[in-house]
């Protein structure tokens, strides 16, 4: 009863007949994050769950794209795992298509890698209503492009995602997390100092004038390190992380606008720029209030990277620093070889896609 | 004509000659026939061409004009680093230009803070974890022919090795790559943070066997050196002990950098090349190491040993220092060299299987052995579940060869049928292009080939390989025709 493929298939043919894009959406948690206002039909995917296959021993686990990430996350803690890129569960609406489509990671990130680096295979529906299956059930494949990580924050412009495929991986056996107080200059520079050492670390992020570490594997190695880094010790329940896993830290609270930064871990983005939150050991930097577009950019651009304007602010706009021409043209390119007609998330990631 | 829009014209190669040399040094040029020989094939030796012309550019900017020329002239284009690929992927077109990109060889920069290296395509796989190395960081993935092969071909497939369970293939460490598309135009895709702005282009291109674009640079993640690292051997008197074994480490929550698995043949005949002290009675043998911190590594050596004594193992034991480690490992990275003594020639083949399958799987293999009347030697990466079963056979005898051809692409239809795949590092190549349709229905295939026009509309990089071209074949077929030769 939970299957609603052939349904979805059908939604799609139809609405492509009728010439009538489609908004994909189930718990509706990241409709106001990510990527613009998408103001097409939405198509409901909630009603699509259930965990297909887990096999522990393989540490592949396969869902429809529905599923909450709660439930999904329930039945692996049942054998002592988890996804260990600590996807936002946003209270229990988020599911495992979203997380995939917006490719939302937690502050393991840059140790555990995203969403988009333990999928595995995907099934989804094309816009031409063709429902495909790419990679698989196996830790490695490369026969075929890899369109399962392609479809990591295309924001289901390229399918609608149906079964995703993804490693899991035992939890930690232990964690304990390390607080020093540290203006941002020399946070950055000590986070990514120990991230260059052999040790157990896990977490790496600052806010509002404390750097704070997070280690996690075995209890003898978390010892060690803890021992040899010093600091002020936290416990293994550190409230910190699961705030920045859930942007449920004040730093989020209130409506004004929210911008991520993906940058160099080591970039100083020296300058005033009002209130920032440092997560995955340099690489993720927020900052909000309102702010002037062009100014952020080139601040991005000259740390390596590029700014997003995650929640908030005029999401009718470009969200996303402009791509180039090369890029853009492949990207479109690319959204034509999917979704020949433009009827899935038109506009959501770029108002030209 | 072409999706592109332009008609090709017909060139003949002195015209690419004279249009080529204009740009390139003279020795950059390989022309005649005996010096190109030895990019007439890469490792898998069973395919061979030879290309119209050898190229061997040594900046960027001439890499970006050989494209240029190639595109306006419609003439096909292969790239090749060191040509240790196992699927014929580098193998050259008959109308076309082999790109070796060698030349391009320099370690551009070291970022230890920022932990990550830039450098050029052709420089050697090894040759970063050697440059990192003073840092104390190295570059993770480590395809068994590290020593030579660039890091250019590990992103055109997204090589693995041993360490792929823990430390993820060549996606997982790539941070961005300047790419040239077959047109020449520069793009840098991927960035130096963690996340891409639009659609994930850098997981597109990686694995993608050279038909997208061109690799002249890349940025990859440097990891801190283990501060040790252990490993655990065990032999067992059957395929399904060591394959229970493997299973309960996993389910014990130990992530092994390696978990190796040979089977009685290769352990044979890697403990005659190598004395590293295997059990040459067993029927599996398992390698497994663990990494990390000292705690960590006694912690977890100790729990493999004996999860591997309660299993059943018939032999276990742990290496006391690096020499030993070195030595356990010496046999299991000789295993290829060390079958190749017991025949003229083997055959190596690359499926992936959901581990729990690898006791049926060996076992239908060692039937089809039987069948075929061909000896194999099973070399499995089992932390991952990607099998190298290498077929022995005699390439001097035609009837041999094609028995051990068919015989592969049985086991490569087994892995498919196992829930597994037709290729885990190798590449598809031109090897396993008869294999897509048993692993992707034709709706799939008509997808790649999109993903294929998008970025090259007229089917000139590195044609006939990597994904079967069903719906405009005719045309392509025809293209070679349109050339002409002196």
């Amino acid at each position: 009863m939970n299957d609603r493929t052939e349904a979805l298939v059908e939604a799609v043919v139809s609405a492509r007949r009728e010439g009538r894009p489609l908004y994909i959406s189930a718990g509706g948690s990241k409709r106001n994050l990510a990527g613009r206002d998408c103001t097409a039909t939405p198509l409901d995917v909630s009603t699509h769950t259930g965990v297909v296959d887990y096999h522990p021993g393989e540490l592949v686990v396969t869902a429809r794209a529905g599923t909450p990430l709660a439930e999904l996350e329930k039945i692996l803690e049942q054998h002592g795992q988890a996804l260990p890129c600590e996807p936002p569960g946003f209270d229990g609406r988020a599911t495992i298509g979203g997380t995939l489509a917006c490719n939302l990671s937690g502050p393991a990130r840059p140790w555990a890698g995203s969403v988009r680096d333990l999928v595995l295979g995907v099934q989804l529906i094309n816009g031409r209503g063709e429902l495909l299956n790419f990679g698989g059930q196996v830790m490695k494949n490369v026969a075929g492009y890899d369109v399962s990580r392609l479809q990591a924050g295309a924001l289901g412009t390229l399918g609608i995602l149906t079964r995703i495929s993804l490693k899991v991986l035992p939890r930690p056996e232990q964690s304990l997390s390390l607080a020093y107080d540290l203006a941002l200059p020399e946070a950055l520079v000590t986070m990514n100092r120990r991230a260059g050492e052999p040790a157990p670390l896990a977490g790496a992020c600052w806010v509002a004038g404390r750097l704070y570490l997070r280690l996690a594997g075995s209890p003898g190695a978390v010892a060690h390190t803890a021992g040899r880094w010093g600091g002020e010790r936290l416990g293994d329940d550190a409230a910190v992380w699961a705030s920045l896993r859930e942007l449920t830290h004040p730093f989020f609270d209130g409506p004004e606008p929210l911008w991520r930064f993906s940058v160099n871990p080591t970039a100083p983005m020296a300058g005033e720029w009002g209130p920032m939150l440092v997560d995955w050991c340099g690489a993720q930097r927020w900052l909000r209030g309102a702010q002037d577009p062009a100014r952020l950019q080139a601040a991005a651009t000259q740390a390596g990277g590029h700014v997003c304007l995650f929640r908030g602010g005029d999401r009718s706009g470009e969200v996303r620093q402009p791509a180039d021409p090369v890029s853009r043209r492949l990207q479109l390119r690319l959204k034509q070889a999917f979704d020949p007609d433009g009827i899935l998330n038109p506009g959501r990631l770029y108002s030209w896609l | 004509m072409s999706a592109g829009g332009n008609t090709l014209v017909p060139v003949s190669r002195s015209e690419l000659l004279r249009r080529l040399r204009r740009h390139l040094p003279p020795d950059a040029v390989v022309e005649d026939r005996e010096s190109q020989r030895p990019f007439e094939c890469d490792a898998l030796t069973l395919y061979r061409e030879l290309p119209l012309l050898v190229v061997l550019p040594e900046t960027v900017d001439q890499v970006q004009t050989i494209l240029r020329e190639c595109h306006a002239l419609g003439v096909p284009v292969v790239a090749r680093g060191s040509g240790t690929g196992l699927c014929a992927g580098s193998m050259p077109h008959p109308e076309g230009v082999l790109l070796g990109l060698s030349r391009l060889d320099r370690i551009l920069e070291i970022d230890p803070l920022a932990r990550t290296a830039r450098v050029q395509p052709g420089v050697s796989n090894l040759a970063i974890s050697g440059a990192a190395a003073a840092h104390g960081l190295y570059y993770a993935p480590d395809p068994s022919s590290q020593i030579a092969c660039s890091i250019g071909g590990n992103v055109a497939e997204n090589s693995g090795g041993v360490h792929c369970l823990k430390y993820g293939l060549t996606v997982h460490n790539l941070l961005s790559l300047e790419l040239l598309t077959v047109e020449g135009e520069r793009l840098t895709v991927g960035t130096q943070g963690l996340e891409s702005p639009g659609y994930d282009l850098l997981a597109l291109l990686t694995g993608s066997e050279g038909l997208l674009g061109i690799v002249v640079e890349a940025t990859v993640r440097l990891l801190p050196c283990p501060e040790t690292a252990q490993v655990v051997m065990a032999g067992f008197g059957s395929v399904s002990a060591a394959g229970d074994a493997v299973g309960a480490v996993i389910a014990a929550g130990i992530i092994p950098a390696g978990l190796e698995m040979m089977d009685r043949l290769a352990i044979q005949a890697a403990e005659d090349f190598a004395g590293a002290g295997y059990p040459r009675d067993a029927a599996a043998l398992l390698l497994c190491e663990v990494d990390g911190t000292r705690e960590e590594v006694a912690e977890h050596s100790e729990r493999v040993a004996a999860l591997f004594r309660e299993l059943g193992a018939t032999s276990v034991a742990v290496s006391r220092d690096e020499a030993e480690r070195a030595l356990l490992w010496k046999g299991r990275k000789s295993a290829f060299p060390a079958v190749g003594r017991l025949a003229p020639d083997y055959y190596c083949m690359d499926g992936t299987i959901p581990r729990g399958q690898v006791s049926r799987v060996l076992g239908e293999i060692s039937r089809l052995s039987g069948e075929y009347g061909l000896a194999v030697a099973n070399v499995f990466h089992a932390g991952d579940g990607n099998l190298h079963p290498l077929i022995l056979y005699d390439a001097s005898d035609p009837g041999q060869v094609r028995k051990a051809e068919a015989f592969g692409a049985r086991i490569l239809e087994l892995s498919v049928a196992v829930g597994g795949c037709i290729t885990g590092e190798h590449g598809v190549g031109l090897e396993k292009l008869q294999q897509m349709p048993s692993q992707f229905t034709e709706a799939e295939l008509l997808q790649l080939e999109e993903i294929k026009y998008a970025f090259d509309p007229r089917l000139t990089l590195n044609p006939g390989k990597g994904v079967p071209i069903l719906r405009r074949c005719q045309e392509y077929r025809a293209l070679p025709a349109r050339h002409r030769h002196e």
